[in-house]
């Protein structure tokens, strides 16, 4: 509990990751941030995360057999 | 299989790179187009049949019937067209290029362009100006009249005067150009003038009446987007030289026909990837709303695919007068294209942007991972037959064709991962 409350009496230093206007929200309220603009790989469809997927699996065994390993 | 895509990819992007497309002359169609008949119709885009074109493609084909003198009117032309006498194919098979709808014909000149690193040609046919044009759909009799002046006096002349001057150096003159505001697919008013600087001493030197060579110089002076129809077959020069490299994902082609958008991919041969064509959002002519526009139209996208376009906005911030938005846009439109391609090009440079190179190479992995689409500028067509232009503006491809291409390429390359 103590730890919780003295996190609260610090100043809070933000980095958001993802949906702007909560970076946004902050700025506002003169909350000191830096915003991560990320969003999810294929803008989150999964069919192509998967073929995503096996490319990335495929080039790992590629590279590492280049590699000698 | 082994194969290292960044490998591939890089393979790819140096052959686009040293590329050197120059304009050699003028041709028939026929003569030397590869695979050209009489009876044959060329067009831009995906591969589509006669039923499913669109108002400005049907219109164009039309047109294109009446001028090659197979038919007499537009019901006698239709008439032919759906018989099955008639064959149509993508201008891209045939190593051509067709800006709009993009019909070529047996009788009609077109640019000759070399790649002169790997000897290989690409063809485009000549720009006739903007309105009331083929490539838009319009086939009044005004407009079978200029296509016929075309092939009787502004190819000939064209055709005599470039030997003259020799080889030119479109790489240079595009490269140029960007430097002067232009990026060669709706803004073509610098390139248009370096190219009339460059030929017109030649025009003179011809043996043709002074009212002919006049009228020619008056005609390439009159229209700004003259030089589209060298801008779109050097690209397709360049791009060609990285077909087809097994295993890259790089793009060589983005295309429409007006009712769908198709691209293809290095390390897919000769297969095209479709979605449904969008409509473009811009500034339309005074008198015509979004629902008179048909959807994305014609070859000039290989402008874009070539690191051009809509990808080079920040050296035409000019442009948001013709196709829309404002010059922050223009700006942020180039810096995203750098999110979906590999490289950045040797040629072409962007002053606005210190001088760092066009964002070239677009990479399918990178659109599909990042949900990015290219970004295009564009002309914007009627979507009845025999209307012609209506406005520019800006538009993507469907994503879909990214998605199936993606699906190709694992289920060629590597299924059982």
């Amino acid at each position: 509990m103590s730890k919780l409350s003295s996190f609260f009496n610090k100043n809070v230093q933000v980095i958001n990751i993802g949906i702007p206007s909560f970076a946004e929200d902050l700025t506002r309220q003169g909350v000191a941030n830096i915003h991560v603009d990320w969003r999810p790989p294929a803008g989150g469809n999964r069919k192509i995360q998967a073929l995503l997927e096996k490319i990335n699996s495929w080039q790992e065994k590629v590279r590492a057999a280049k590699e000698g390993k | 299989m082994q194969i290292d895509i960044n490998e591939a990819n890089a393979r790819a992007i140096e052959a686009i790179q040293s590329a050197q497309p120059v304009l050699k002359g003028i041709g028939t169609c026929i003569d030397v187009v590869p695979g050209m008949k009489k009876n044959l119709i060329l067009h831009a885009g995906p591969p589509i049949k006669w039923e499913k074109m669109s108002g400005p493609l049907k219109g164009a084909v039309i047109g294109g019937l009446i001028y090659e003198g197979l038919a007499q009117n537009q019901q006698e032309a239709e008439k032919l067209a759906a018989s099955g006498e008639i064959e149509f194919a993508p201008w891209h098979e045939h190593d051509g290029v067709g800006p709009m709808a993009g019909v070529g014909t047996a009788s009609m000149p077109v640019w000759i362009i070399e790649n002169k690193t790997n000897g290989r040609k690409t063809f485009c046919t000549l720009n006739e100006g903007l309105g009331k044009v083929l490539r838009y759909g319009a086939f009044s009799e005004e407009v079978i009249v200029r296509l016929n002046w075309m092939e009787k006096v502004l190819g000939p002349v064209l055709k005599a005067a470039i030997p003259l001057v020799g080889e030119i150096n479109l790489k240079n003159m595009i490269s140029q150009a960007l430097q002067m505001g232009d990026e060669v697919h709706n803004r073509n008013k610098a390139a248009t003038s370096l190219l009339i600087r460059e030929l017109a001493p030649a025009v003179l030197k011809t043996d043709f009446s002074t009212e002919d060579k006049a009228k020619v110089l008056e005609f390439m002076h009159s229209n700004d987007h003259f030089f589209l129809n060298l801008s779109m077959p050097a690209c397709k020069a360049m791009l060609q030289a990285a077909e087809w490299i097994e295993g890259s994902t790089i793009l060589t082609t983005m295309a429409r026909n007006g009712t769908e958008f198709g691209i293809r991919v290095a390390g897919l041969k000769d297969r095209w990837f479709t979605g449904p064509a969008l409509i473009v959002k811009g500034l339309l002519f005074p008198g015509f709303t979004e629902d008179d526009c048909n959807p994305d139209i014609g070859d000039s996208a290989i402008t874009e695919t070539c690191g051009l376009g809509g990808f080079s906005m920040a050296a035409a911030p000019a442009i948001v007068k013709f196709v829309g938005g404002s010059v922050g846009d223009a700006m942020n439109f180039t810096r995203k294209m750098y999110e979906i391609t590999d490289a950045e090009s040797q040629a072409f440079q962007i002053p606005n942007l210190d001088f760092r190179g066009s964002p070239l190479g677009i990479n399918l992995v990178k659109v599909c991972e990042k949900n990015i689409p290219p970004q295009i500028n564009t002309g914007i067509a009627h979507k009845e037959p025999g209307i012609g232009q209506v406005g520019a503006g800006l538009v993507n491809p469907p994503m879909k064709c990214f998605e199936d291409a993606l699906e190709a390429y694992v289920e060629t390359y590597c299924k059982d991962e």
